[in-house]
């Protein structure tokens, strides 16, 4: 199972090394939302610092969409889906790569967007543990259900559509958590008032990996 | 895919002749049948429930006397928590449960795919309910008329994750397919509820606590107000399994519209082919 999964987050990663989609389009997606996010709240840098967490999690969210769609879509030319099958790859060992896949991606994603949100919005970072935990912890949750809703719209011809709305609800408990981690080790914020929602999302994670190791192989019979 | 290969469009069945050459007997042309007990079951749960309702409407509106604090603005609590209950619980329970069921191999049946659909949807109409009559309840009680506390948060994405559900059962796919499909989503909302209300929970709760299912299960209410409550929640439950019963039926009748819209459209094919065959022999 490891050394499968391995092989599946090699191969998404040197695609994504070699064709550069998330470089050069997820991540100034990113961006551009935190520069709107911006306009939307005013030249207001008070507010604007008050809102970060809430507003660097809502942009991972989006991203983590787009991610997820990409890594849907490059299985989905060529036969590739069916070729994965064929190649006797372990179901779980193909669902945790293709996760580790997008949550290595979302994690360079979040280091551009934690310096964007530093950087433009003028959010002072006290804990830096904490901040770094939140988004190890939240990039895990979000890659897993992300994976799994990917694989359930993969055979859909509404999948652009559809992913979102299934996907993005089902997130709402690590933007919950992730933005009050953030808030706690934000200057302002209080220490010991992110642990619990750290252990939020560790539960959130296990929970939802496993839920994935046992159903993936179901899941991509049924797409 | 099979119907982009059917070029012009099918007349209504009523202007179909019956194709000479086909020989077979016109079963699936007609509805699949319901039998005379599920019929009278389905109407005797009506009945009962719309009189049970009445029932509640009338004890609650004219019987109970208004409360001391809440005057008459207390008439929603024999509607709402009824409401909620069967939104909650019973509807995304037995969704849960029935996509569950079909998921397990040995159990897996087009019935418990049906079961949670029709579950789903109707859970999705008293979800909607339950947040109106929140909100009217919540606008003079708070002042607001949407408040951000745990349970309804954690309401509004039950409904919009089973509003996602319906969705994707919208989605044109074989039956086994699409039922796979909703339970696998059926299955990841009913994981993510637990975490999404313990997540709002630790925000700051309005809420008022459980009234009738406290720790000690010891109702905090007496009297007629008590038994329309309680009326309340048998009315209300009675609506959802006649609603669930009629929507089951018409879910049947779905799946025999997509197969038997295609038998008369080969009907059809094969009339048009006998015509052409009698135009050449003349």
């Amino acid at each position: 199972m490891w050394r499968d999964s391995l092989l599946v987050a090699g191969k998404d990663l040197r695609i994504e090394a070699r064709s550069r989609v998330g470089l050069s389009q997820v991540a100034p997606f990113g961006v551009v939302a935190l520069v709107l996010f911006a306009f939307a709240l005013g030249p207001d840098r008070v507010l604007m610092a008050k809102g970060a967490p809430g507003l660097f999690w809502v942009a991972v969210l989006f991203c983590t969409v787009l991610a997820v769609q990409r890594s849907v879509s490059v299985e989905s030319v060529d036969g590739a889906r069916d070729g994965l099958r064929l190649s006797g790859l372990d179901p779980a060992g193909l669902f945790l790569g293709k996760a580790a896949a997008v949550a290595a991606q979302l994690i360079v994603l979040e280091a551009v967007l934690g310096v964007g949100v530093v950087l433009l919005y003028g959010a002072k970072i006290e804990v830096p543990w904490l901040i770094v935990a939140s988004c190890v912890l939240g990039t895990v949750g979000l890659a897993a259900t992300g994976t799994l809703y990917g694989a359930l719209s993969a055979g859909l011809r509404v999948r652009e559509t559809l992913l979102p709305f299934l996907f993005l609800p089902i997130a709402a408990p690590v933007l919950l958590a992730g933005t009050r981690v953030w808030q706690a080790g934000l200057a302002g914020g209080t220490e010991s008032y992110g642990s619990p929602w750290l252990r939020l999302l560790v539960v959130f994670d296990a929970i939802y990996v496993a839920v994935g190791i046992v159903v993936f192989g179901p899941i991509q019979e049924s797409a | 895919m099979s119907s982009n290969q059917t070029v012009s469009t099918p007349p209504a069945p009523s202007d179909i002749p019956p194709a000479p050459s086909d020989t077979r007997p016109a079963q699936s042309l007609r509805p699949p049948a319901q039998s005379a007990r599920a019929r009278w079951t389905t109407r005797i749960i009506g009945i009962t429930a719309l009189v049970a309702t009445g029932f509640t409407v009338w004890l609650g509106l004219w019987v109970t006397p208004p409360d001391v604090t809440q005057g008459n603005l207390v008439r929603l609590v024999y509607i709402h928590p009824g409401v909620a209950w069967v939104a909650l619980y019973l509807a995304f329970g037995l969704a849960a449960v029935s996509s569950l069921l079909y998921l397990w191999p040995r159990t897996r049946s087009l019935f418990w795919d049906r079961l949670a659909a029709a579950s789903v949807e109707v859970g999705v109409v008293f979800n909607v309910c339950t947040l109106i009559s929140g909100s009217i309840w919540g606008k003079p009680t708070w002042g607001v008329w949407w408040a951000w506390d745990a349970r309804l948060t954690s309401t509004a994405v039950l409904l919009v994750l089973f509003l996602g559900y319906l969705a994707l059962r919208r989605v044109p796919a074989e039956p086994e397919v699409r039922a796979k499909r909703s339970a696998f989503v059926a299955l990841f909302a009913a994981v993510d509820i637990p975490i999404v209300h313990f997540s709002v929970l630790w925000w700051k709760t309005l809420h008022q606590g459980a009234t009738v299912l406290n720790a000690n299960l010891s109702p905090t209410i007496h009297g007629s107000m008590a038994w329309t409550l309680l009326l309340g929640f048998v009315a209300l439950t009675l609506v959802f399994v006649w609603m669930l019963l009629v929507r089951y039926r018409i879910g049947v009748l779905e799946d025999w519209l997509g197969t038997g819209e295609l038998d008369v459209a080969l009907r059809e094919r094969q009339a048009e082919g006998a015509a052409i065959d009698e135009d050449e022999a003349a």
